[in-house]
Formats: C-alpha cells, sequence, structure tokens
C-alpha cells in the first residue's frame, strides 16, 4: 500500500511530518498510549533503567574516548591524564567505571524478573533469546572495556580470558594468535579492543531495538503470568509506567551516585592501578565482579575444554531455557515448588560469585564443583521435570480478578475505570 | 475524590482563574528535567575544553640573546607560531613614521610594543585572513612592500610592526600576552 500515512496530530508541522515518516505516531503507539498491564510491580522498571544505563554509557564513553589512547606505551598514562588533567574526567571515568557494574546489577534482576515470572515463555521465545544476545554482547563489550586501562589486572585478565580459546583442540592456537595479532597480549589486541569496544555498544543498541520491537508485538508480562484480557486490564503506559519507572530511576541514580562518589573503586581491583608487566603476574587474577560465578564454573572443572564449554554452556543453556522449562504456568506465584527452587538457584549463583572471587583450594574448590552441578542440573534437569511433576496454584481468571474481588469493601474510587479518565 | 479534584480543575481552566494547578506542575517538571540535564550535560561538554595539563603548559620563555638585530625566529606557543623580531632603527623608524588614519586596523607603533622594548617586536605569527603563516623571518624570505611580513596564501602584506597594509587580511598580526623577565628573557603567555 503506497500513501500518507494518516495522522492523528493537531500541529500542522508535526502532522506533515508524521504523514510521511510516522515518527510521532509510531512513539505515542509504543510508549504514551501503549496498553501496558496495570497490575506492573517494581521489577518492571529494570528494563527502562538498563536502557538508561545503556544511554549513560555510551555518553560518558564517547567523551572518554576523545582522551585515550590505545596504545601499550600511553594507554594507562592517558588515563591517569583524565583522571588528573581532563576537566571532569574522574567523574567521566568513574561513572563509566561504576556504570558498567550497575549495568550487570539491573541486568541481573532484569534477568531475575523474567526467571521468576516465567517471562520467556510461549510466545516471549525469541524475546528472551534477543535479550540473551545483549547480555553476551554486554559481557564482550565489558571485558574489553576492562582491558583499555593497561593495568595489570587488565593485561592478565586479557591474557586468560583470551587464552580460553586455545582450550579448543587442533585450532585453538591459530584462533588466540588471531584474536592477539601477535603471540602475546600486545599493542595489537589493546587496538582491536579498543576499536571493538566502541563498536559493540552500537550493535547492542541495534538489538535492543529488536528486543523492544519483540516486547510491543507481544506486549509485557505481568506479576500473574496471564495475558490481559482486554482494556480492563491494561493501563496506557504514559503517564502511568513513565512516572512508575521515575520513581526507580531515582532510587537507581541514588545507588550509582553513591558508588560514584563515595566508593568509586570499591568494586574494581586495586591492582589495575599498577601498569601492565607483562613478566609478573598478580598473586590471583580475578576478573570484575559479574563474571565470578562464570569464572567459578571454568575452574571447577579440572579437563581444560570441558571448562570452557561449561563456561560458554552456562550462557547458552540460557537460550534453550524456553523449551527446557516444560511447566504451562508462567509466574512464579501459581508454582510452590518453582518459587522456592528459584531462590535455591538464586542462592547458587551467588555461591558461584563468592568461590570465583576465592583461591581455587581445598573446601572452596569442593563448593564450586557443588554448585557448578547446580547449576546445569537446575536448567536441565529440575526444570523440564518440575513442569511435569508440580502441581500449580489455581490462576485467577484475569487481572482484574484478584484486586475488584479481594478480601476488604472497595476501597473509594476504585470502581471507577481507568480507561474512562484518560 | 479523583472525580471532585478534576472537577475542580475543569472549572479552573474553564473560567480561566488563574494556572491550572495540573499545568503548572507539567511547567515545574519539565524545568526540573531541564537544568538536571543541564547538569548532567556540563560535565561532558567541559571535558573538550582545555585540560589542566594542556593549561599548564600555556607560557613559553624565549631567550632573546642569540636573536641579533634584523633578524627574526618563530617560537611555538600554544601550538601557535609566535615570531619574535629584532627590529633595527631603521625599522623601527619606518614603523612609527606611518600615518595611523591610513591603516586598515589603526594601531600605533608604541602601542604595539613594551615601552623601552622597542627593538622587539612579538606577534602572533598567523596571517588575520585564514591562518597561514606569513613568510619574513627567514633571510631568504619575501617581506612584502613594507619590509615586514608577506603571507604566501593570499598575498596579505605586514609592515616592520606587524601591521596589515595590503592584501586581504583584516586585522593587524596579534600581539600576544608577554612580560620582559629580564632585558634579554620574555615569557610569553
Amino acid at each position: 500500500m503506497v500513501g500518507l500515512h494518516k495522522s492523528e496530530f493537531a500541529n500542522p508541522v508535526v502532522n506533515w511530518i508524521d504523514q510521511r515518516l510516522p515518527l510521532f505516531s509510531m512513539m505515542k503507539n509504543e510508549y504514551s498510549s501503549f496498553p501496558t498491564p496495570k497490575n506492573f510491580n517494581y521489577f518492571w522498571n529494570f528494563g527502562a533503567l538498563a536502557m538508561i544505563n545503556l544511554m549513560i554509557m555510551v555518553a560518558t564513553g564517547v567523551f572518554l574516548a576523545m582522551h585515550y589512547t590505545p596504545n601499550t606505551a600511553m594507554a594507562f598514562d592517558s588515563v591517569e591524564r583524565i583522571m588528573r588533567d581532563v576537566n571532569y574526567g574522574w567523574l567521566l571515568r568513574y561513572v563509566h567505571m561504576n556504570g558498567a557494574s550497575m549495568f550487570f546489577i539491573v541486568v541481573y534482576i532484569h534477568i531475575f524478573r523474567g526467571l521468576y515470572y516465567g517471562s520467556y515463555k510461549n510466545p516471549r521465545e525469541l524475546l528472551w533469546m534477543l535479550g540473551v544476545v545483549i547480555l553476551l554482547l554486554m559481557m564482550a563489550t565489558a571485558f574489553m572495556g576492562y582491558v583499555l586501562p593497561w593495568g595489570q589486572m587488565s593485561y592478565w585478565g586479557a591474557t586468560v580470558i583470551t587464552n580460553l580459546f586455545s582450550a579448543f583442540p587442533v585450532v585453538g592456537e591459530s584462533i588466540v594468535t588471531w584474536l592477539w595479532g601477535g603471540f602475546s597480549v600486545d599493542n595489537a589486541t589493546l587496538n582491536r579492543f579498543f576499536s571493538l569496544h566502541y563498536l559493540l555498544p552500537f550493535v547492542i543498541i541495534a538489538v535492543v531495538f529488536l528486543h523492544v520491537i519483540a516486547l510491543h508485538i507481544t506486549g509485557s508480562n505481568n506479576p500473574l503470568g496471564i495475558e490481559p484480557k482486554g482494556p480492563q486490564d491494561t493501563i496506557p503506559f504514559h503517564p502511568y509506567y513513565t512516572i512508575k519507572d521515575s520513581v526507580g530511576m531515582c532510587v537507581y541514580l541514588t545507588v550509582f551516585a553513591i558508588l560514584v562518589f563515595f566508593a568509586p573503586n570499591f568494586l574494581g581491583h586495586p591492582d589495575n592501578y599498577i601498569p601492565a608487566n607483562p613478566l609478573a603476574t598478580p598473586a590471583d587474577v580475578v576478573p570484575e565482579w559479574y563474571f565470578l560465578p562464570y569464572y567459578a564454573i571454568l575452574r571447577s572443572v579440572p579437563n581444560k575444554l570441558i571448562g570452557v564449554l561449561m563456561l560458554f554452556g552456562s550462557i547458552g543453556v540460557m537460550f534453550i531455557l524456553p523449551w527446557l522449562d516444560t511447566s504451562p504456568v508462567r509466574s512464579a506465584r501459581f508454582r510452590p515448588i518453582y518459587r522456592q527452587l528459584i531462590w535455591v538457584f538464586v542462592i547458587d549463583c551467588l555461591v558461584l560469585g563468592y568461590v570465583g572471587a576465592k583461591p581455587p583450594q581445598g573446601s572452596i574448590l569442593l563448593i564450586g564443583r557443588v554448585a557448578t552441578a547446580y547449576y546445569f542440573l537446575h536448567y536441565l534437569v529440575i526444570l523440564p521435570l518440575l513442569g511435569k511433576l508440580e502441581r500449580p496454584l489455581p490462576l485467577p481468571e484475569s487481572i482484574s480478578q484478584p484486586v475488584t474481588r479481594g478480601g476488604g469493601p472497595l476501597p473509594a474510587g476504585a470502581a471507577a475505570t481507568p480507561m474512562e479518565k484518560v | 475524590m479523583a472525580d471532585t479534584a478534576a472537577t475542580t480543575a475543569n472549572t479552573a481552566h474553564e473560567t480561566g482563574a488563574g494556572v491550572p494547578k495540573r499545568d503548572f506542575m507539567k511547567l515545574l517538571a519539565g524545568a526540573g528535567a531541564a537544568v538536571g540535564l543541564g547538569a548532567i550535560a556540563w560535565p561532558l561538554i567541559d571535558s573538550m575544553n582545555p585540560a589542566q595539563d594542556v593549561l599548564a603548559m600555556s607560557s613559553t620563555e624565549v631567550d632573546l640573546k642569540p636573536i641579533v638585530a634584523g633578524q627574526a625566529i618563530t617560537v611555538l606557543w600554544r601550538g601557535k607560531p609566535i615570531f619574535v623580531r629584532h627590529r633595527t632603527a631603521a625599522e623601527i623608524k619606518e614603523a612609527a613614521d606611518v600615518n595611523v588614519s591610513e591603516l586598515r586596523d589603526p594601531q600605533t607603533d608604541a602601542a604595539r610594543v613594551q615601552k623601552g622594548h622597542d627593538t622587539w617586536l612579538v606577534v602572533v605569527g598567523i596571517c588575520t585572513h585564514l591562518g597561514c603563516v606569513p613568510l619574513g623571518n627567514k633571510p631568504t624570505d619575501p617581506r612584502g612592500e613594507y619590509g615586514g611580513w608577506y603571507c604566501p596564501c593570499h598575498g596579505s602584506q605586514y609592515d616592520t610592526s606587524g601591521r596589515i597594509r595590503k592584501g586581504p587580511a583584516p586585522l593587524n598580526l596579534a600581539v600576544p600576552d608577554y612580560a620582559f623577565e629580564n632585558d634579554t628573557k620574555i615569557k610569553i603567555g
């Protein structure tokens, strides 16, 4: 169909543009009047928070790149110059550095929300898988960003992680040499990491765009895990959820600000303020906190190749999660056993994180192995079986039903349907 | 209750009695957001200004001893060429005798040198037309009709006081801030 878009905007300039390029209609339909389940809790803030975090990272990153030098001889000093001499350079770097941690906090909670309320289930499988792609891209971006300051942890982190690929038989060594652009982590590696660290966030933006398109096709999940039955179950995104997201944003920015202004190096490792030295490995090389669980999985396996495969598998298993979980009920609220096991899984991930930060000896190694086994047990055995064995609680008829037929008398004004007032 | 509030707001709107509360709140929120965005934008914008180490290296000292009369040298100050010229008595007289009112950018020679040091002319060696570096410091360079500098880009000609005399440039060569630390040493910037 060729022809102008029928625009409803009164402003003639907006209308003229909208007829030819319906951006305003799109924004209105997707973000303003977009019908959203009316029972969101604060867990539904974290998608918007992740979006804000991504924008903060791109903005600070672009300005940091104006001062950073991707050369092994100058990288460390250029970062120190940013900290000392560049106007507000300390702020840009600390926001960018802690922004990475905040990004992972936000995204991990976002993922937990998806796990708890079954947001990955039919029809949102592809939405979920795009999210896992974003997580992988984030991990690659964060890893390469951590190499750029060219401190000891940067250098040895890069060495350890790139060496993972050497575990693959036959082609492993060639892959590693190719990744390095030489025979060790060196200037060529630093240069390409900087290039890719600048590129990948824009790839992330593109995948986030797809993630949002997919979301707006299926609509959002909600704490009850049942689809809205009609307009009485939804409210427009604006102003109701723009306001709710703003409240969450204030809390998020407060935590962010406390980290940046009062404990900017709390989540970092002091050894990264020692310039990279290819001849001396630090006493214990640990990745940033958000990689610790995967690192624990890697170290729990005595066989190099299997360890690497399990490390990749720990993310890979999330791709097939929509088909591993056989229960047709989404929300953990109506799954009495899953509701408890999801917390066991969370604790298991925290244990893995703790183990990842400790030297792999004695009981730590044993705990790591048990936790690693449970991680895969949860995905590969518990979830497929639980869907068949668990007896879910009865689901409410609609999103409105648990509210309007609640225990006490109706609160004043509750009888008015929100849609009529808009 | 919500209905009552809405009715009140509507009545206020219809009768035009003052700004409705909701409009005021929207303005307040919008203004708050604008101030917040500005506060966030400023560190980003300011980070592009010269950094502290760049500012710290913003002055240059020049030893005048090796420069003989009639000779000029070029030194680098803030990434820009600075001409330091040891003028001969004839050149000073030539610059001082010009009728100021005839100049494109009227300025006396005395205003362009420091009192008691009129043998020394210090100017920014950047043509005020489009930013080229004029010729005239090396003995082999053309100095133009007025014995000062000649810009090879578009033919601007400067006199022995660095003032524009001919060609497209609108202004005299700029005189940077400088001070004599002693008779044979100046500090630019």
